[in-house]
Parts: structure tokens; sequence; C-alpha cells
């Protein structure tokens, strides 16, 4: 039986590599990432993983070295963080459009300048349009497993993509949790051995990664952006199939409170659970608010967003980014465009907060709600970019 | 051989090409402005413009002699510049 243990979350994400039997593991040390691929490097040299664990001297090569490997038919990990991402960003499209299913564990940090090496979500945000699958963790538990489905998902045939698992930076993976870590035979079976059937192989050559002239490169893309499209059957079965094998349920969209909400405020990643306690306080004064969490961000998940929030009568969107000089984040409009068609339709406005690290509080998340319960008053929009928690 | 103006429904998966050396298909000789001439009366015979060719456009005929294959020759000049009896010159395919 899966015992429930105390673990650093960043060695339980190791650990998931470990017992997903990854046969390539390519990565290049990063804060706040560290200590995954440090402990998947000792689990290589002590003899537990049978892996390769190739060195390499930046993340861009890290990357080329992970859809390398997947084209020859290896199950491929690797994992960084913010400026590493950006560096990567080149081989990132790679990966989707040669169509290798490279699993990414991302401890989402700020981007420089000023340096910063605590948690926000630049670094994802900034990857938005490279094709991979990205799907968000809100604690240590939801890291283990999403990294473990995440193999499932990319590797499926009807899918073959990269996916990228988010979790917070500093937030999630240096903090020891409770959580349930399978025995290794619990998950046999699993994840069967990869069969990629368009492996290069010396013994049946052909080419990956030709050059597209401009009579074939439109429909490249379409077949792409389709591939994508239609991974959403696999997703939603290997999250349905996790939770009746294992007990813990995943959706694309989560909620708390949200169904009778008049205001919801609408989250990614670890901020979930917190901004819940703000929840609670502000029903027990009988306000109708609620959370509706964006687990899945690519591919997003249009009609259960909008079957999630169209029944509000406000969305607060908390962008963990901003999209300067454009809508306050790019979470803010991706959710308004998606609800643009829909007849009724909620008001939506938007905020940012917990920026490099700074820390929101029960009282930041209450004005979250106040935004949400003025802008339903006044009809009227606060600045464009409303920061929660700035000093001014 | 693959219809050249698939729908992408009609594309091979991610873009591969499954049969290798197909590349023989695709002439590339249009590309170039300047194409080079051989002079065979100061040839040496001696093979660089054949070891230089970025396309190995060169091959060797039965006298031993090695001319450009020009449905693959791009013109890029390599083999004018390499070439250790100069016997290659760069001259405009179509004079007018």
């Amino acid at each position: 039986m899966a015992k429930r243990v105390g673990m650093e979350v960043s060695i339980a994400i190791a650990e998931a590599a470990r017992q997903a039997n990854v046969d390539v593991v390519s990565a290049y040390p990063i804060t706040p990432q560290t200590h995954i691929v440090e402990h998947l490097a000792s689990l290589v040299a002590d003899g537990e993983l049978d892996a390769e664990y190739i060195t390499v001297e930046s993340e861009h090569t890290a990357m080329s070295a992970c859809v390398g490997a997947a084209a020859a038919g290896a199950r491929v990990f690797t994992s960084t963080s913010s400026q590493g991402l950006a560096l990567m960003h080149e081989i990132l499209y790679l990966a989707p459009s040669l169509r290798t299913p490279v699993v990414m564990a991302l401890a989402n940090r700020a981007l420089s300048g000023p340096i910063s090496i605590w948690n926000d979500h630049s670094d994802v945000m900034g990857q938005r349009d490279t094709g991979w699958i990205s799907i968000f963790a809100n604690n240590g538990q939801e890291a283990y497993d999403l990294t473990l489905m995440a193999f499932k998902i990319g590797e499926h045939p009807d899918v073959l993509l990269p996916v990228m698992v988010n979790f917070d930076g500093f937030i999630l993976t240096h903090v020891i949790e409770p959580l349930y870590m399978f025995e290794d035979e619990e998950l046999e079976g699993y994840l069967p051995p990869f069969e990629y059937k368009y492996k290069l192989d010396t013994d049946n050559p052909m080419t990956l990664g030709p050059v597209g002239l401009p009579d074939v490169y439109t429909e490249a893309k379409k077949q792409q952006d389709v591939a994508i499209r239609n991974s959403r059957k696999v997703i939603d079965e290997v999250l349905k199939e996790f939770g009746e094998n294992f007990g813990r349920k995943y959706n694309p969209i989560e909620h708390y409170k949200s169904d009778d909400a008049d205001i919801i405020l609408l989250t990614q990643g670890s901020v979930t659970e917190a901004a819940e306690v703000a929840v609670d306080a502000l029903r027990e004064q009988g306000k109708k608010v609620g959370i509706v969490e964006l687990r899945l961000w690519r591919p997003f998940p249009f009609q259960d967003l909008i079957d999630a929030l169209v029944n509000a009568k406000c969305v607060v969107v908390l962008d963990r980014c901003i999209s300067f000089g454009g809508q306050a984040g790019p979470v803010l409009s991706e959710v308004r465009s998606a609800l643009y068609h829909e007849p009724k339709r909620p008001m939506v406005v938007g905020c940012v907060a917990g920026l490099g690290g700074r820390d929101i509080s029960l009282e930041n998340y209450i004005e979250m709600f106040e935004i949400g319960e003025n802008f339903l008053k006044t009809g009227k929009e606060p600045e464009i970019v409303k920061i929660v928690g700035l000093r001014e | 051989m693959m219809n050249p103006k698939p729908k992408w429904t009609e594309l091979t998966f991610a873009c591969i090409i499954p049969e290798p050396g197909n590349s023989v298909e695709y002439k590339t000789g249009d590309w170039k402005t300047l194409a080079p001439v051989v002079d065979k009366k100061r040839c040496i015979k001696c093979g660089t413009c054949y070891i230089f060719c970025p396309e190995y456009a060169y091959e060797k005929d039965e006298y031993g002699y090695f001319n450009p294959n020009y449905d693959y020759c791009k013109g890029c000049g390599i083999c004018a510049v390499e070439c250790p009896a100069s016997c290659i010159t760069m001259e405009e395919e179509v004079k007018e």
C-alpha cells in the first residue's frame, strides 16, 4: 500500500521519475529545481535507476539532448526553472513539432531582472505558445501524481507530445510535505514500456525534422495544433483512470465552493489552496464567493471553463505574471476571450499578485474578492494592471 | 512519392520523411545565378571540386574528369575558389 511519508517535494518529483523508470535524464541545475536533478543524478550514480544521465553545459543543450533521446525512443525526463526554461525556448518548439514526448518538471520561478530566484509564473507564461501540454499542481502530492501521469499522457500513441508539470518554486519544491508515495509494485503496469513507432532507427532510416518549405509548413502547423487539441481526450482518460485506481481525483478545472458563487477567483498553482482560506472566511460573513482553478493550461479547457464560470456575476482572474503593456496578465486575456462569445457571461476583471516570491496574505485574497465586489457595484474597471500587495 | 502539395491530413506524422535517400528527387539546380564551367584543357583531374562540393554535385566521367550536375549545383562557387588548377570559372547560365 502507498505509504504516507514526510518528504521534500523536489525529492518526491525525482522519485516519480525513477518510478516511471526513465531511460534518459538531461538537465542543468537551477534554483529552485536543483534538488530534483541532484537526486536523480544520485539515483543513477548509485545504480538505483538504470538511466543515462546526460550532463550538459546549458539548458539549451539539456532540451536538445532530451528531444534527441526521445526521438530515439527513450523515456525522457528533465526539469528546470525560470532562466533555464527561457534558455530552452528555441528547442521547446522542437519537442512538440517533432512529436517527442519529453516530460518536464517546471519549478515555477520569476525571470530577471531584477534577478529573482523566487516564485511566480513568468517562466511558464513566456513559453505559452511553444506547443507543450501544460498542467499545474497546487501541492506536492499533485506534483508527484501529475509527474507520473505526464508520462502516460505524453507517450500515448494518440498524443506523442511533450508535457510540462508546473509547481511553484520554493513554496512547493522546498517544503517537506506529508504525501502518499506509491510502492514500486503498485505502479507495475501503470506505465508500459515506451514503444515509439516513429523512433530513429538505423535499420529503418528516415528523416525527422526536415526543412518545411512554404508548400508544407502551414499544413505541418495545422497538424500540430490538431494534435494538442486532440490530446484532451487522453488527458481526461488518464486523469479519470488515476482517480479510479488510486483514489486521488484530478480535473482540468477544479472548483472550490464555486457552484453558487457570485464572485469567483480564478487561480493556478499553489495559491489555490491558500485562497480557499479566504473563501471560508468570506463565506462565514455570508458572501457568496468561490474559486475556480485552471489546472490544465494547454490545451486550454474552453468548455469546462465556460461551464464553471457562466453562472457567476464576476470573475477575478489572479495572474502571477505581468503582460507588460497588455492586459494585466496572460491568464486574464485568455479567460476573457474564452467567455467573449457566451450570450450570458460574468464580468471579468484581473489582478496581479505574488510576483518574484512576494507572499500573498489572507488580506490580499480578501482584497481580490473586494475588487470583484467593487467592479460589480460600480461597473468600473480598476486600473488596467491592478497589483494586489503593491506598496503605493 | 508524396503529393507535393498535401492537405494537412495527408502530411506524414510530424513531417517525417519515411523514405531514405529521396533528396535526389528534389532538384535544387534552379537556385543558382552563376554556374561553374570546367575548362578541361587545364583540368588535372585531382577531384578537389568533387571533395569540396557541399551538394555532391560533381560526378566523375569515363575519362576521369569531374563535371558538375547542373540539376543539383546551387552555384555556390566553392569549387571555383578551391580548384588548384584554376580551371573552373563561374559564368552566367543564361547569356543574353
